[in-house]
């Protein structure tokens, strides 16, 4: 029971990844970026790389919100350059890959 | 196969989207979309003096319309300055599409003359924007963001396309098809099914029609709706129009200067119908203490604005117009007569007017004055401040689009632009702009748009020589501490507005106001009133920002009030 809820707490605590699939061009970064900024959504971390021909790229965020992770959500699918989201709920294994370089 | 530059395709796809007017400035950097613009047949350029203007100029357009509308602004301190009005759109949902010149793709970034990052600049503030890289982009982005201005919940779209992107000549084989609203369909089933069963179960409840109503040209649908199950109906500022002011279930604005009758109302509630509104706070006041104990049934196009403020109990994600017609069939007709008598009771204890504040002299009998004289084709218009709120409580708006008002931004100078505008895409009908001394001064220089474009503009001026609203705040929550409120000089807006050749009046307190506004009505073409209005009329009842809405200061029979 205890063991539950402290693993409760702790992917609370993890927050959770949204995995897009967006239009690559020079812009896409900032408006991403630029919707958590403005819109006071705490971003912890990003990974970002073109796919295929180049005309995508797939984009990791780790996204520290537990109450507002549902409008994050619905923000982050308005903007036209968003072609797919995908919902993980803890943390990516591409954070702790990349979690390497920061150790 | 058609050859032609860049500058001339953005013509000739304006040409195909419908687009008869756009509003702009040229500069350096916009020029060869200007020579372009020489060889429309179709397209009039309406040549502003601010930026700022040619952005509300369109607005007028698209608000009065619901269609899209265009403006042009060159490089640098032309994009900075159309950003207010693009901003104010957004906050709105007005379906507006900017074209930006920039400079050449060679000095991006090389901090060149008139160079500025009105991509970066604008990104917070429009639903999407576009940088152009290649001339052929054009044929792609400028339909695709009409279609984005208009669909879904709508806003501005802005492009900023290169001097080089201008000019670079492109070949194709055929036009793109012009962009057009993509339709939605209306929420889930199963949660309209069930919203109807809470309106049926409901014993005390209100719907509240706000600007997506309008927007979704679903006034008709909500009308019936109310009717058919004798719903009380608020309207939100954007909603005004949506449901006419005088019939039986109306119960005109809520919120900070909301009739004290529909916030107590609201008090009573048992469920929070709302209707493509968005819970601002200025309409909500403070969100834990708004409708206490009622059910929320929230529709909206924008899946965002569902539970965004307050948790929705049902929440109808879809085409407000298609969501009201499915749930029309589900709901059973009802009389709700205990309610009606309650909320009509509450209406007559508490009238938004007594017959001593609608003199003409005072600002309400200005304003109903007016109303009197002008049938439902009119459209009125307002700025931001005192005026525009006394105007939003008494008026009776008939029509959805009658009223054209700031309300997301409140921006000051949004008027006499936006009347212009207005008055452009509406021929024939009269336009009348109650505005301040505050707010006309914000885009005064557009007196000399209104003259040379003939527009039927009637602009009444509420004189009160100071920044009302801002007056009346530092009265009521900062002591009487007035500081940066009261104009030192008292502008002869009479003089001013001859000086552009506009005729002008003066109408001094105890003149025959009824005589003066039917000659200035008869007066084709723009035409000024400076009205003399008193400092010290304030805007009541008013809920102190941050409060509860049942904490309303002042307003008639305030001591009635048991809150």
């Amino acid at each position: 029971m205890l063991n539950d809820a402290l693993a409760e707490l702790a992917a609370e605590e993890r927050g959770a990844t949204l995995e897009l699939t967006v239009n690559n061009h020079p812009g896409v970064m900032s408006h991403i970026c630029g919707l958590f900024s403005r819109r006071a959504y705490n971003l912890e971390g990003i990974v970002c790389l073109p796919q295929g021909d180049g005309a995508t790229s797939r984009m990791w965020l780790r996204v520290n919100e537990n109450a507002k992770l549902q409008q994050v959500m619905r923000q982050v699918e308005k903007l036209p350059d968003v072609l797919a989201l995908v919902h993980h709920p803890a943390e990516h294994e591409i954070f702790s890959l990349v979690g390497r370089f920061t150790a | 196969m058609y050859e032609m530059n860049g500058a001339r395709a953005i013509i000739g796809l304006l040409e195909r989207q419908g687009i008869d007017t756009i509003a702009g400035i040229p500069g350096g950097a916009n020029l060869p979309l200007y020579d372009a613009l020489c060889d429309s047949r179709s397209i009039r350029h309406v040549l502003c003096r601010h930026e700022q203007g040619a952005g509300f100029l369109a607005q007028g357009i698209a608000r009065s319309t619901g269609k899209a509308a265009v403006c042009f602004a060159t490089s640098g301190p032309g994009a900075t300055n159309i950003l207010t009005a693009i901003a104010d759109a957004y906050l709105d949902s007005i379906p507006l599409v900017c074209i930006t010149g920039q400079v050449p793709t060679s000095l991006i970034g090389t901090d060149a003359f008139q160079e500025v990052d009105i991509y970066g600049l604008s990104i917070p503030i429009t639903k999407h924007n576009y940088l152009v890289r290649s001339a052929e982009d054009l044929l792609r982005i400028v339909p695709e963001a009409f279609s984005l201005a208009l669909s879904g919940r709508p806003g501005p779209v802005l492009i900023d396309v290169p001097k080089d992107v201008q000019t670079a000549i492109i070949r194709f084989a055929r036009w793109p098809e012009p962009g057009c609203r993509r339709e939605v369909p209306a929420a889930d089933g199963e949660a309209i099914a069930q919203a109807a069963r809470l309106i049926d179960a409901a014993e005390r409840p209100i719907l509240c029609l706000g600007g997506g109503v309008i927007h979704g040209g679903a006034s008709d649908l909500a009308r019936e709706l109310a009717e058919k199950c004798s719903l009380p109906t608020t309207m939100t500022l954007m909603g005004l129009g949506a449901m006419p002011a005088d019939h039986p279930l109306a119960l005109s604005m809520l919120g900070m200067h909301a009739a004290r009758s529909t916030n107590m109302a609201l008090q009573e509630c048992d469920l929070f119908i709302a209707a493509g509104a968005r819970f601002d706070d200025r309409a909500t006041g403070k969100l834990v203490e708004f409708c206490p104990g009622a059910g929320i049934v929230h529709m909206d196009i924008d899946p965002s604005e569902v539970s965004k403020l307050k948790t929705a109990t049902v929440g109808l994600v879809g085409d407000v117009r298609h969501t009201l017609a499915a749930l029309l069939p589900l709901v059973r007709r009802g009389s709700r007569g205990t309610w009606r008598q309650t909320t009509a009771m509450l209406r007559r204890m508490y009238p938004m007017t007594l017959p001593e504040a609608t003199v003409p002299e005072r600002p309400y009998g200005l304003i109903l004055k007016v109303a009197e004289l002008l049938d439902e084709e009119a459209v009125v218009v307002t700025d931001v401040g005192k005026h525009q709120m006394w105007t939003a409580q008494v008026y009776p708006f008939s029509r959805p689009r009658q009223l054209l008002t700031s309300g997301g931004l409140g921006t000051m100078g949004f008027g006499l632009p936006t009347a212009i505008g207005a008055a452009l895409a509406m021929p024939g009908r009269p336009v009348v702009l109650f505005t301040g001394d505050g707010s006309l001064q914000m885009n005064l220089q557009e007196l000399a748009t209104a003259v040379e474009q003939r527009a039927n503009v009637k602009i009444l001026v509420m004189n009160n020589r100071s920044l009302g609203l801002v007056r009346q705040q530092q009265r009521l929550f900062y002591n009487e501490r007035h500081i940066a409120c009261d104009f030192q000089l008292d502008v002869d807006f009479c003089t001013i507005a001859r000086g552009y050749g506009i005729p002008s009046f003066n109408a001094p307190a105890g003149c025959d106001l009824d005589s003066l506004l039917r000659q200035v009505f008869a007066i084709p073409g723009p035409c000024l009133v400076n009205v003399h209005v008193g400092r010290e009329e304030e805007v009541y009842p008013m809920v102190p920002p941050g409060a509860a809405n049942s904490e309303m200061l002042g307003g008639f029979y305030a001591e009635r009030c048991p809150c």
